[in-house]
């Protein structure tokens, strides 16, 4: 009787426990997605609280991370953007389009960084 | 019945592709876009805090290298005109400094001085010769190669010489230093793609190696920025720029020079203004 209330309750426990990432998820991407339209729209401030907004909600949410260090290179913010570039690759390391990104920022990184180290 | 059932199996496979083909295609237009190709503008911070100047005087610049350019007049005009539309300071508009016969003029009266006793610790006058306590290396008439523009570096030491530059400018952010502008040969084995038939008359590119004979130019600036309120040295900063072409090639010098400049020129305007550097990134939903 006791083994059988425990598989209950660890059934319960999981089935309840996707749908929460799945909101999460979902209410995520909402931010990812409004956060999006204003960066097209050139408000990259606030493209970045919503993509801050979104880690926060999911911190497991690579797109967001990436378009963070998008919006924090647009920014000027070179140490953010590379925070957040390393944690979207750390979430998903076979992401093509991350890797893309990450490699033009290091470009310009690299040059901007030589650039100031020259006496 | 027989016949049917060898139809039915070649046909499953090429259905269950189609099928699979139909469901991702649904599945995409389902989830709609999910990357967003944007252009970004990446600001780079300048080298130097200029904040202090309102304007910039491109003094002139210590030459040498090839009688084909002159080198001086060419890079004060180039990095005015620049600085005019890419920077916010004010570019004053002023003779170009003949920058080696005034470096002559202070080690003739340096070692005019030199002949006379002074009392020891005596500094040079406003506009005088460069501090006492060593003999000046000769400065050579003509400029060849970095062996001769070296001695005229310490003109840009004499900080009273500067001072009284930025005195009669209205103490501005004063551009100076040394451009070298030389030709230069070098011969070796290039590769390059050579088209070939064969017997067959199918065209082939095969890599080939020959060894040829190049010539064009070096372009060696160093870019002193001065403050024009004490006449110290606030930075500096040197490149080297190459390029070569066949020997067949006749490029004329100032087109080279203006290639080369032009690669040098961003590096600069980013010693002293906030240059943005276009790209493109893709955001993920």
């Amino acid at each position: 009787m006791l083994l059988r209330l425990a598989a209950c309750l660890a059934i319960v426990t999981a089935t309840s426990a996707a749908p929460v990432r799945a909101d999460a998820r979902s209410d995520a991407r909402a931010q990812v997605e409004f956060g999006i339209d204003v960066a097209q729209r050139g408000l990259w401030r606030e493209a970045i609280y919503r993509w801050q907004r979104a880690v926060e909600i999911d911190p497991t949410y690579a797109a967001a991370f990436n378009n963070l260090g998008v919006a924090y290179e647009h920014e000027g913010e070179f140490d953010k953007a590379r925070g957040a570039y390393e944690k979207a690759l750390q979430i998903e390391p076979e992401n093509v389009q991350i890797r893309q990104n990450f490699e033009l920022f290091k470009e310009i990184n690299d040059r901007r960084r030589s650039a100031n180290d020259k006496p | 019945m027989t016949d049917g059932a060898p139809r039915m199996t070649s046909r499953s496979p090429l259905l269950a592709v189609l099928g699979a083909v139909c469901a991702l295609g649904a599945l995409s237009l389902g989830c709609g876009i999910t990357y967003f190709e944007i252009p970004i503008e990446t600001p780079i911070q300048p080298k130097l805090d200029v904040s202090a100047f309102q304007r910039v005087l491109i003094a002139g610049f210590v030459a040498g290298g090839s009688e084909d350019v002159d080198a001086n007049q060419e890079t004060v005009r180039l990095l005015r005109s620049q600085l005019r539309s890419k920077s916010s300071l004010r570019v004053i508009d002023a003779e170009v400094m003949p920058l080696i016969e005034i470096a002559q003029d202070q080690n003739r009266s340096a070692t005019a001085d030199d002949e006379v006793p002074e009392p020891v610790g005596a500094t040079n006058g406003v506009g005088g010769a460069p501090e006492r306590g060593d003999q000046p290396l000769p400065l050579p008439q003509e400029i060849r190669d970095e062996k001769d523009i070296e001695p005229y570096e310490r003109l840009f030491a004499n900080t009273a010489y500067w001072k009284r530059i930025g005195e009669e400018h209205q103490n501005p952010l004063i551009v100076t230093g040394t451009v070298l502008f030389m030709p230069h040969t070098r011969s070796g084995f290039v590769s390059r793609d050579q088209e070939q038939y064969d017997s067959f008359g199918r065209r082939r590119i095969v890599p080939t190696r020959t060894f040829t004979e190049r010539k064009g130019f070096i372009l060696r600036p160093k870019f002193v920025f001065i403050d024009g309120r004490t006449g110290a040295t606030m930075h500096s900063e040197s490149y080297r720029e190459e390029i070569l072409y066949n020997a067949q090639q006749n490029t004329p010098a100032l087109s080279s020079y203006f290639e080369l400049m032009d690669r040098l020129v961003p590096n600069f305007l980013n010693a002293l203004s906030s240059q943005k550097i276009r790209g493109t990134r893709v955001l993920l939903k």
